[in-house]
């Protein structure tokens, strides 16, 4: 169990560090997949709330640590924002930047 | 007999040969193309299929449904209380054959997990390398004396799945004279939907106040207290409805009488113009065929949280309402439930490690106005050991606003989309 972890940590976190477009990890790609049950599958969002895809990947990443700093403030990002570490919000940041 | 089996060969490739045969194969490590069958085209098993085939284009999926049409539990309360009509909240699952899955409309009467085959009640017998069950839940009518003889007379209903009784219950409300009274009666947690009793409450309570502002509302809850959003939904009834809504907790239906129009519970005998009794439940039927309906009370199914794979019966996956979890049963989990499972069974079938350590989040949106909703949300990220562990700062709004509002209708397409477009 110590090594599958320890692997998929090194796996996600070497993504975040070279921020490799389109060749995200399934850790990856699954949290995103979380965000589009609210902000649209693919990143495309119908209404309101903000679309995701092809956003720039600098952007998102300030989004989501002011987001949960209470630097930005939101209605409901605060309570989502403070669920991740900001390796994940560079690998997201980097997957919807990808996104067309 | 639709599937006939070299139908079903073609889909299913030598894999399925195998476990017909009854020689059981290492999928991981299986040339053929691996078969998943998923149960139940709702917001867990559409949206498992969708990403099944979008994340492992050389799984097969076959998913199976007997309603023609998706009729969503979010926004039904919008119905009820006359906000949207059921074609707001009525969808085709026209889309999903795009993505490559196969669509069977039939119902799954019986499932052999040493096989690795599922039954239909059209006659087929499917086989597959990974089962996915999300069946929503049964509601235990059994367990409210009367409900089933007031259900069949079409008196009483509890409209705790989308569906013809939505409409029902709408059409009994606009019927009801100004100056009536609406019982609605609900049981101990836990049951789908935690904040769908007290949505519920405010829309109708909505829709009184607009078009029949004599009328009370009397909430019978089986709780101790308001189960979700207890400040969002106690400040709407106090600043908007003040004087409809009464509420009575530790009151869980026990009886009703579809004639009298009486609800009977532990401590109070209720007369109401409109009642809406909504029973306990458990996890849907197919569970129970599987084997993996098998908490303590056989009411729901234990499932290891990282793939949501049974934890008695191997390569049967558990999706949304049925799970015994301490998340809220929520068709946005459900979403969450299936892009994880989805993760998880791709890994698998190629022979490769699951993510240890998913992350899922709950959004649930309430509407307490036909202009304003507050929301609750939460992220839970898997710790081995704990399961799903509630992150920092979730909750939920104290205060409904409009443009929360406008989330919750975004909110909706958007989830409707992950589902099935």
């Amino acid at each position: 169990m110590y090594k599958t972890i320890t692997l998929a940590f090194a796996g996600f976190v070497g993504l975040a560090l070279t921020g490799i477009a389109g060749a995200a990890d399934m850790h990856t790609k699954t949290i995103a997949s979380t965000c589009m049950t609210c902000h649209g599958p693919g990143g495309h969002s119908k209404g309101a709330i903000p679309s995701l895809a092809g956003l720039e990947k600098d952007y998102f990443v300030k989004s989501m640590k002011d987001f949960k700093s209470g630097a930005r403030a939101g209605t409901i990002m605060k309570r989502h924002a403070s669920g991740y570490t900001d390796a994940e919000f560079e690998a997201m940041g980097a997957y919807f930047a990808s996104l067309k | 007999m639709t599937l006939n089996r070299r139908d079903f060969l073609k889909v299913s490739g030598a894999g399925a040969a195998a476990a017909l045969t009854g020689c059981a194969t290492t999928t991981g490590t299986s040339a053929a193309r691996p078969h998943v069958v998923v149960v139940g085209a709702g917001f867990g098993g559409a949206t498992c299929a969708k990403y099944l085939r979008q994340w492992g284009p050389n799984i097969d999926v076959t998913l199976i449904e007997p309603n023609d049409k998706f009729v969503s539990c979010p926004i039904s309360n919008w119905v009820i209380g006359g906000l949207r009509t059921m074609d707001d909240i009525t969808h085709s699952y026209d889309n999903l054959p795009r993505h490559g899955i196969k669509m069977v409309k039939d119902y799954v009467v019986a499932v052999d997990a040493a096989k690795r085959t599922v039954k239909t009640r059209g006659g087929a017998t499917i086989s597959y390398d990974r089962l996915v069950l999300s069946p929503g839940i049964e509601i235990l009518t059994d367990t409210v004396k009367g409900f089933k003889e007031a259900e069949a007379a079409g008196k009483v209903v509890h409209a705790w799945k989308a569906g013809p009784q939505t409409a029902l219950l709408r059409k009994q409300l606009e019927a009801m004279p100004d100056g009536g009274t609406f019982v609605m009666s609900v049981p101990m947690a836990p049951y789908r939907c935690p904040p769908g009793p007290y949505e519920r409450i405010c829309l109708v309570a909505n829709y009184f106040k607009q078009a029949k502002p004599k009328s009370k509302i009397i909430l019978l809850d089986g709780n101790p207290d308001i189960v979700s959003k207890k400040p969002l939904f106690t400040d709407a009834w106090n600043t908007l409805y003040p004087g409809m809504v009464e509420y009575r907790p530790n009151n869980a239906p026990i009886a009703v009488d579809g004639n009298k129009m009486v609800v009977t519970t532990e401590f109070d005998e209720v007369k109401g113009d409109v009642l809406n009794v909504v029973p306990r439940q458990r996890a849907g039927e197919v569970c129970a065929q599987a084997g993996v309906r098998n908490d303590s009370a056989g009411t729901w199914c234990t499932v290891n949280f990282a793939t949501f794979e049974s934890t008695t019966v191997p390569n049967v996956h558990i999706l949304g309402d049925s799970i015994l979890a301490p998340l809220p049963k929520s068709g946005h989990l459900a979403t969450n439930h299936a892009k994880v499972c989805a993760a998880a069974i791709v890994e698998l079938l190629a022979g490769r490690q699951p993510d240890p350590i998913p992350v899922i989040a709950n959004t649930c949106y309430s509407a307490t106005s036909g202009t304003t909703s507050g929301y609750v949300a939460h992220v839970y990220r898997y710790e081995a050991g704990k399961g799903y562990v509630a992150q920092p700062e979730g909750g939920a709004t104290p205060k409904g606003s409009e443009l929360i509002f406008t989330y919750q209708e975004s909110w909706a397409k958007n989830i409707w989309a992950n589902a099935l477009d």
